[in-house]
């Protein structure tokens, strides 16, 4: 495999990973606080033609993302009132959501099939770009991956150096004890909620936007529910969490290399490498069991409720 | 100082649905006092101080603080205020570190106002010999340490008046000491102290005025120094109330159930295993375990009960036959009984009925061709509630719905009823009221006194001493050797707990 080609594979790699990479830092944000959000799936496809439709009627693509993260953040705004606020039970809660915003997205998207617009485009970055190998593929990417880069250094810097994410870790290791401290546990998770949701929205628009400009249903096929696990897998970390998004990515181009090339294996075979090497690497880097103790929040998807406590 | 009055409670009373917790408290507390605050478990205690630290809020009444009413909304208020508590389960956070912990319970605009939070921490923890690493995470704490750093925490913002909630039923005695030095200096610096407890010793050394609660009011004040543990006791559980009692001992020698060079690794990331315990039970005896929370005792639990299978088949014999390999329903079925340390949960299944709840352990007894025989199991029920004084409504109660004392009269009982050849028992007392107690512990001899070797493994040693024939200490997963109670005494026991034994059991391998 001559290195030009390599490259290529990278770059596309690095494009299929930040839409999972987006999601699943925010499920990752909001699990940490003990919120299981299942309706990953549909708070993305919502973002996803929200953002469509919003660049495509105002003709601006970041008047697009921004509708898209709104529309996430009222998918999540919902499991938050109910699940948060009600006391749902969070795992049904999120199915539904996600139930929900299928149907939704395919509705109110019907008209948006087959319309196209011009999407994010590559931006060089002078001089950085020009460094060989690593230049185009780190440097000459869309905004919305720049943008992830930060996001993932901001979120992981919150988390671990300033006291929001103590606040976030305590709230998901052990919400009574936080509320005992004064913290408001609801709030807090609320919060998280809605980050989620925004994150969402925003992999739904890159999707929408950047990936593939273009509406159609389903078009996040299978992403939430894949950043889901792979938030379980990095045991919610946020360094293995961009390592497993961008080796999926990785596997995912990968495999339709290898298809054409013509390599001799079931295509229906080569479709599952991403999924068993994205597994098979997260679990072996992941299995240190007191490290995976220390990571995991201890009152994901258990409600919070003083008075019953 | 001690004269002037720093929180008073007028007429405060709290009611929740279909209970008064609180009912008209009036309660007055000085500058550096340390005010002991009795009763028994539910006679509201822990709710009256939480009004005071601003996690509930009274229905009724007025709180005052420094002669000024005032409204007590949160725990950030009450901590602004100068209240710190150090609750009875501690509400410290594991997958953080010390340094996380302490800067989560602080104000963020005091937090910002100290130069340097890490030396304030150390300063403060040199200063009152409350000595933790402020880098180490929580979960490697022992208990003892990790009551420091609650402590610590509440001390860093200028306390005046702290807290703490039963903060000694999770000490060793040796810990307990040092704990009473640290609250009377704080005392005499001015800082006032609310302590909760349940064990008059503790109030007699420490404290300088008792108020005794019994069924949300107050029903008595002493100087505890002028009292005996009796007449306190009176006041906290009324007149007609059975204290506790001594029991003759009994020592035998014929081998029931052993353990040979038990040797297990860890089960979970935080406990600690077992190292080569060796234990011998014999019939007719009560040998008690001793040791503070996470030394193994969960470990050795698994193992005796059979939830926990690794151990090799001969190192545990049960009648001279090896059984490490049996699973808890063929060691049941051998005459082994067990009452785990999870009543709600483990000991019995929270939602089903006290009926249900027979059947669960009495399978063989009354199942015939896989139909329940519900008239055997309603007998049995209902006898089981008559003769151990269960109080529930009927055998359709759910487990849930009993009060600790209760469901764990029940479980008892109902492994009682299968005249077991050895009974392990966990904690059968911990958090039940001292009536509760006492009839536990003649459960207890009586089966005893039947020819059933027990095991009791507690935190508690007062209870060990009262009950138990031989004592043995648990410690990092080292088991002492067993000694008979009238040869030993709490002090050498409570320096074993602390691994005071190992030392010895070296040399006797050596």
């Amino acid at each position: 495999m001559d290195i030009l080609l390599l490259q290529q594979i990278m770059i596309a790699a690095l494009k299929t990973g930040t839409p999972l990479l987006l999601i699943a830092l925010g499920e990752l944000v909001c699990e940490k606080t003990g919120v299981l959000n299942l309706g990953q799936e549909g708070m993305m496809l919502m973002g996803a033609m929200a953002g469509f439709a919003g660049a495509l009627y105002t003709g601006n693509l970041f008047l697009g993302v921004t509708l898209a993260i709104l529309a996430g953040m009222a998918m999540s705004l919902l499991f938050g009132a109910l699940s948060l606020n009600l006391n749902t039970n969070q795992v049904a809660t999120g199915l539904a959501l996600t139930i929900f915003g299928t149907g939704l997205s395919s509705f109110l998207g019907g008209d948006l099939v087959g319309s196209t617009i011009d999407g994010f485009k590559p931006i060089a970055i002078p001089l950085l770009s020009d460094i060989p190998f690593i230049g185009p593929l780190l440097f000459k990417q869309d905004l919305l991956v720049y943008l992830s880069f930060v996001l993932v250094a901001a979120s992981w810097w919150v988390m671990h150096k300033t006291r929001v994410g103590l606040t976030v870790r305590a709230v998901g290791e052990n919400p009574y004890s936080a509320n005992a401290l004064g913290i408001k546990v609801i709030r807090v998770r609320f919060l998280a909620t809605l980050f989620g949701g925004a994150m969402a929205g925003l992999a739904g628009s890159y999707m929408s936007l950047a990936y593939t400009p273009m509406w159609m249903e389903n078009m996040t096929a299978g992403r939430g529910w894949i950043a889901l696990a792979l938030v379980v897998f990095a045991s919610w970390r946020i360094a293995y969490l961009a390592l497993g998004a961008y080796l999926f990515g990785f596997a995912s181009i990968l495999h339709l290399v290898m298809q054409g090339l013509g390599v001799d294996i079931s295509p229906n075979l080569l479709a599952m490498t991403p999924y068993i090497a994205t597994i098979v690497v997260m679990v072996a880097i992941s299995s240190n069991a007191l490290a995976q103790k220390l990571s995991t929040p201890m009152s994901l998807a258990k409600p919070f409720d003083p008075k019953v406590h | 100082m001690k004269n002037t009055t720093l929180l008073e409670l007028w007429n405060v009373s709290k009611f929740f649905p279909g209970v008064v917790a609180n009912d008209n408290v009036n309660l007055k507390l000085h500058h550096g006092e340390i005010l002991a605050l009795l009763g028994e478990n539910g006679a509201g205690k822990s709710t009256l101080v939480k009004m005071i630290y601003g996690v509930n809020k009274p229905d009724q009444g007025a709180i005052l603080w420094n002669q000024q009413e005032v409204d007590i909304h949160s725990p950030n208020q009450a901590r602004a205020m100068g209240i710190g508590m150090v609750f009875q389960h501690f509400s410290v956070f594991e997958t953080l570190t010390v340094l996380e912990n302490i800067e989560l319970g602080l104000d963020k605009h005091f937090v910002k106002g100290l130069t340097d939070l890490r030396q304030t921490v150390v300063d403060i923890s040199e200063k009152y010999e409350l000595h933790v690493e402020p880098e180490r995470y929580v979960h490697s704490l022992s208990i003892g340490e990790r009551q420091r750093l609650e402590i610590l925490r509440c001390l860093i913002q200028n306390v005046k008046l702290l807290i703490l909630d039963e903060p000694t039923s999770v000490l060793t005695p040796q810990e307990v000491s040092g704990l009473f030095r640290v609250l009377k200096r704080l005392a005499s610096e001015g800082c006032s102290i609310l302590f909760i407890s349940h064990k008059l010793k503790e109030v007699t050394d420490l404290c300088d005025r008792a108020v005794i609660l019994r069924g949300g009011s107050v029903s008595g004040e002493c100087i505890p120094s002028q009292q005996t543990p009796n007449s306190i006791a009176r006041m906290m559980v009324g007149q007609d109330a059975q204290l506790s009692a001594s029991y003759p001992k009994s020592l035998n020698s014929n081998v029931r159930l052993e353990t040979i060079d038990l040797s297990l690794a860890p089960s979970h990331p935080f406990g600690c295993g077992l190292k080569q315990v060796d234990l011998q039970l014999n019939v007719g005896e009560i040998i008690g375990i001793a040791g503070v929370a996470g030394n193994g005792q969960e470990d050795l639990l698994a193992a005796l009960s059979g939830e926990d299978t690794r151990a090799p088949d001969h190192s545990m014999q049960f009648n001279g036959k090896a059984i490490g390999k049996l699973d808890a329903g063929e060691r049941r079925r051998l005459g082994m009984a067990y009452v785990p340390a999870d009543r709600l949960g483990q000991g019995a299944v929270p939602e089903m009925s006290l009926s249900e709840n027979t059947l669960l352990t009495n399978t063989d007894k009354l199942v015939k061709y896989g139909f329940v025989l519900s008239n055997k199991l309603e007998q049995l029920t209902n006898k089981i509630i008559k003769t151990n004084t269960v109080k529930c409504r009927n055998r359709f109660s759910q487990a849930k719905s009993l009060s600790g004392g209760n469901l764990q009269k029940f479980i008892i009982g109902r492994e009682v009823e299968q005249s077991p050849q050895v009974l392990i028992c966990a904690h059968p007392t911990w958090g039940v009221d001292i009536g509760a107690a006492s009839a536990i512990h003649r459960q207890l001899i009586e089966l005893r006194n039947s020819g059933t070797a027990i095991v009791v493994i507690s935190e508690d040693i007062d209870e060990l001493f009262m009950i138990c024939d031989r004592i043995a200490a648990l410690y990092e997963g080292n088991l002492s050797k067993a000694v008979a109670t009238d040869s030993t005494n709490i002090e050498e026991i409570g320096k074993w707990i602390a691994g005071g034994f190992i030392h010895h059991k070296e040399q006797q391998h050596a």
